[in-house]
């Protein structure tokens, strides 16, 4: 394997671990916002228990998301110093602005939402939740500003003496063709995980009859949210894919898996198997679909593979599935959630023992949609890593011009060599593996341990038995304590 | 080539971020140094609750420091992080693990889970830091820079541990525990608090021996980070300053000042920052193969515009980052106490 496999092989394992985590921050964050708003405004001390439920979770998502943050910070340096100096100059100022905005501000309230509870008041503590939350979606903003600055670069210029991009607008560069549109549509996706991953936890403790109210009530908040999100999604998903297709053609060609441009109309595959050396596609395909997607008319073809040179065409195989998988989940995620919100209506939800199934493991569809909407978006952009021009000429044809190839961006190969990629691969996959166990490990504790019985909220800072006191003395439905039912193991350290 | 304004005031701003990193993470990496000299699991929750509200907000220094390099020195940063590769892989496993044994440690009662993270929590800590002394100590001893701006060579996990870089190392061990030792000085009470004011004279006095030993070694052997000193005798009051506040440490807890105690060991180690920039000064990579190979802060700098762009960013977020820090370091102000949201 060469130093460009490998290198590639591991930024794709690295940034794939770290983005299991900040999207349930964005989501999470969010309706935390919402359940302490709700407790400010009701004073009912189950949104209080909600809220810090959800935080001590939050907390623990959010550790592994900084561990494994810090590694991409350093990446490009270490695998990509020729992108780094190609790009530095432009991406640099998105990355600085990410840090002052929006690191210091997360990290900074974090630690009011998760150890302050008995040091600030109700009102500081929302605040501190609000910026959490809000500084989780700056980070988004800057991170999605300079990955759609390498999709469709704007703002810039080539100093052919230094051989780098230098910035001449900043503000072009902010709202490049693609970066609204990708925004919107990674913030819908990480709403939509936040609202699912609630979901299964409250319905995962509701087919188990456990902590009654506080299930019912989240589950419904996060039910809403979720189905006003996935129904946004799919809007937030046309506008994407045309996006593309307007930008970058023989991505949209490689997402749909058309190799060679029909004469008519063109058709869409709902699922399929990409067989690239025959150039076909095995699948199920509704025709003028795409053709009306793309262009909302019934005439144009849309531009396929062939259309392109081959040395700068995309794979196709890993794209078009990825691609598939996500807007099907997507579907998936809006024709669920919008039948869960019709139960709701109906008052039969909770007893829909089937549905509550699907919503405890529909978390696993959110997080595989969340990756594959990256992986087709950047395995996609191949072979490039910041994208050239595209031009239609007369003929139809594209002409593509400039950019900076993924394998021109490697670091020197006489400095970083194949062998030390690979033992970084070996110590990675070793250690993510690890903390993945871990983290599920301490999740499930946290889920098994369950929210601490309602209670209102002390301002002096407490000892430890005031809590347990209090949870003894709050009984539930079966007439038998919380303390001894749930949490036969607190101790006040076993969170 | 002279450097512009704008480059001149990265450079300082750059080590502004590296003596925040240095002050603020300097102390939760010393309380992890410090880790295994806790008797129990009362007191070892202690100390890592001593700075669990504060950690995370301090490794963001660290962060800013990489992504403002990135910005503003890109050739300098693509330079430096692919020269040293393994390096700074071992570093962020070591953050890595640092960031997890804090948020998991507590949060299962079984003896060996708890004392597998004790034991990350303290080696991570501590190779960490021995890794930033041996990368300060490389970078004044001079890196191999080629003509073309990068390494001429990989470089070996053992050929950067020369003895300079090995002794800074060493340094940076013994002040980070001193900074740490000094920090939670202020945070406990009782018995505790009287062992880790015994634990602050040892660090203490190891400190002042790798300080000797350091300065000398710099100046017999480097002759290059010296040569400021030559050109701009006003650094002279940096190094007059550090040993003053260096005096200081010990007279302000013979007096019994415990505040008083961890400002000055701030100013010292931001001394120390400072001293280390003018040492690299007006270069950011001092190439070892030849002086003409040396990454100045000109040839290494982003175009104006950017610089000027980033200044913006700089000037209306700083603030704001100060305002918060000091709030949040205003609510977990006093000692710590243990309670059920604590780790």
């Amino acid at each position: 394997m060469n130093v460009e496999t490998l290198s590639r092989i591991q930024f794709a394992m690295t940034i794939m671990f770290h983005y299991l985590f900040p999207p349930l921050s964005i989501g999470l964050g969010v309706l935390m916002v919402f359940m302490e708003g709700m407790y400010l405004r009701t004073k009912d001390p189950q949104y209080h228990a909600m809220t810090k439920f959800w935080s001590r979770i939050f907390a623990a998502n959010f550790a592994m998301g900084v561990a494994t943050g810090i590694v991409m910070e350093f990446q490009f340096g270490t695998n990509w110093a020729n992108y780094s100096r190609y790009v530095g100059d432009v991406f640099g100022s998105a990355l600085a602005a990410e840090g002052i905005f929006a690191f210091f501000l997360e990290s900074g309230f974090l630690a009011v939402l998760v150890f302050g509870w008995n040091r600030v008041s109700a009102k500081m503590h929302f605040f501190a939740t609000c910026m959490v939350s809000l500084g989780s979606i700056f980070s988004a903003i800057w991170i999605v500003i300079a990955n759609s600055w390498m999709q469709t670069p704007a703002g810039h210029m080539i100093d052919p003496v230094e051989n780098r991009a230098v910035i001449t607008d900043f503000w072009a560069l902010v709202f490049n063709p693609s970066s609204m549109i990708r925004l919107f549509h990674v913030l819908m996706g990480a709403f939509i995980l936040g609202a699912f991953f609630v979901m299964s936890i409250t319905a995962f403790y509701i087919l188990k009859n456990r902590h009654h109210d506080f299930a019912r009530k989240g589950f419904k908040i996060a039910l809403l949210f979720g189905a006003a999100c996935s129904l946004i999604m799919l809007f937030s998903g046309d506008l994407q894919a045309r996006e593309v297709g307007f930008h970058q053609p023989v991505k949209l060609a490689a997402f749909e898996g058309i190799f060679k441009t029909e004469p008519g109309p063109t058709g869409m595959y709902l699922a399929g198997w990409p067989d690239t050396e025959r150039e076909v596609v095995y699948g199920v395909k509704v025709p003028y679909l795409l053709t009306f997607l793309m262009y909302r008319d019934f005439k144009t073809p849309v531009s396929g593979l062939d259309r392109f040179q081959p040395d700068v065409r995309p794979p196709v195989k890993i794209p078009f599935l990825t691609y598939h998988v996500m807007i099907g989940l997507g579907t998936a995620f809006a024709a669920l959630t919008l039948l869960g919100v019709f139960f709701l209506w109906k008052g039969t939800l909770f007893e829909k023992r089937w549905l509550m199934w699907i919503f405890v493991f529909a978390v696993l569809g959110a997080y595989v949609a969340n990756q594959a909407g990256w992986v087709s978006a950047e395995v996609g952009r191949q072979p490039f890593v910041v994208y050239p021009e595209v031009k239609q000429l007369a003929d139809g044809n594209f002409e593509m011009t400039g950019g900076l190839r993924t394998v021109e961006g490697l670091s020197n190969r006489k400095v970083v060599v194949a062998d030390q990629v690979l033992a970084s691969i070996v110590l990675f996959s070793l250690v993510y593996a690890l903390l993945f166990a871990v983290f599920v490990f301490v999740l499930n504790t946290k889920i098994q341990h369950g929210p601490d019985a309602p209670q209102e909220p002390r301002t002096a800072p407490s000892d430890g038995k005031g809590f347990l006191q209090a949870a003894a003395t709050l009984v539930d439905r079966q007439g038998k304590t919380l303390a001894s039912n749930e949490n036969e193991n607190r101790t006040p350290e076993a969170h | 080539m002279q450097p512009t304004t704008l480059q001149l005031l990265w450079f300082v701003l750059l080590g502004v971020l590296l003596a925040g990193y240095a002050i603020l993470d300097g102390f939760d990496l010393g309380v992890g140094i410090l880790h295994p000299l806790a008797r129990d699991d009362r007191e070892r929750r202690i100390m890592m609750n001593s700075i669990g509200p504060l950690w995370d907000g301090n490794e963001v220094w660290l962060v800013v420091f990489g992504g403002a390099l990135f910005a503003a020195f890109p050739k300098a940063y693509a330079a430096a992080f692919s020269g040293l590769y393994l390096a700074f892989m071992l570093l962020l496993f070591c953050l890595i693990f640092r960031g997890v044994s804090m948020e998991f440690r507590s949060k299962r009662p079984e003896k060996p889970w708890r004392r597998f993270w004790d034991f990350s929590f303290f080696a991570s800590s501590t190779l960490a830091t021995f890794l930033f002394g041996v990368a300060v100590g490389n970078s004044m001893h001079g890196l191999p820079l080629g003509p073309d701006g990068d390494f001429t060579d990989t470089v070996r996990l053992v050929q950067m541990l020369h003895p300079f870089p090995v002794c800074v190392g060493l340094f940076a061990v013994c002040a980070f525990a001193l900074h740490g030792a000094v920090y939670l000085n202020l945070k406990t009470e009782g018995e505790l608090h009287n062992r880790i004011r015994r634990w602050m004279w040892t660090c203490f006095w190891c400190f002042l021996a790798m300080y000797a030993v350091v300065s000398v070694y710099a100046i017999l052997e480097i002759p290059r980070a010296t040569a400021s000193f030559r050109n701009y005798p006003w650094a002279w009051i940096i190094v007059i300053l550090n040993i003053l506040a260096i005096a200081n440490i010990p007279r302000s807890l013979y007096l019994d000042r415990p505040l008083r105690a961890f400002l000055t060991s701030a100013c010292v180690i931001a001394a120390f920052t400072f001293l280390f920039g003018l040492a690299l000064f007006p270069n950011l990579i001092v190439s070892s193969v030849s002086p003409d190979n040396d990454l100045s802060i000109s040839r290494a700098a982003s175009t104006e515009k950017t610089l000027g762009i980033m200044a913006t960013i700089a000037a209306m977020g700083i603030p704001f980052v100060l305002a918060y820090t000091a709030v949040i370091y205003w609510v977990f102000r006093g000692k710590v106490v243990l309670h059920e949201d604590s780790y």
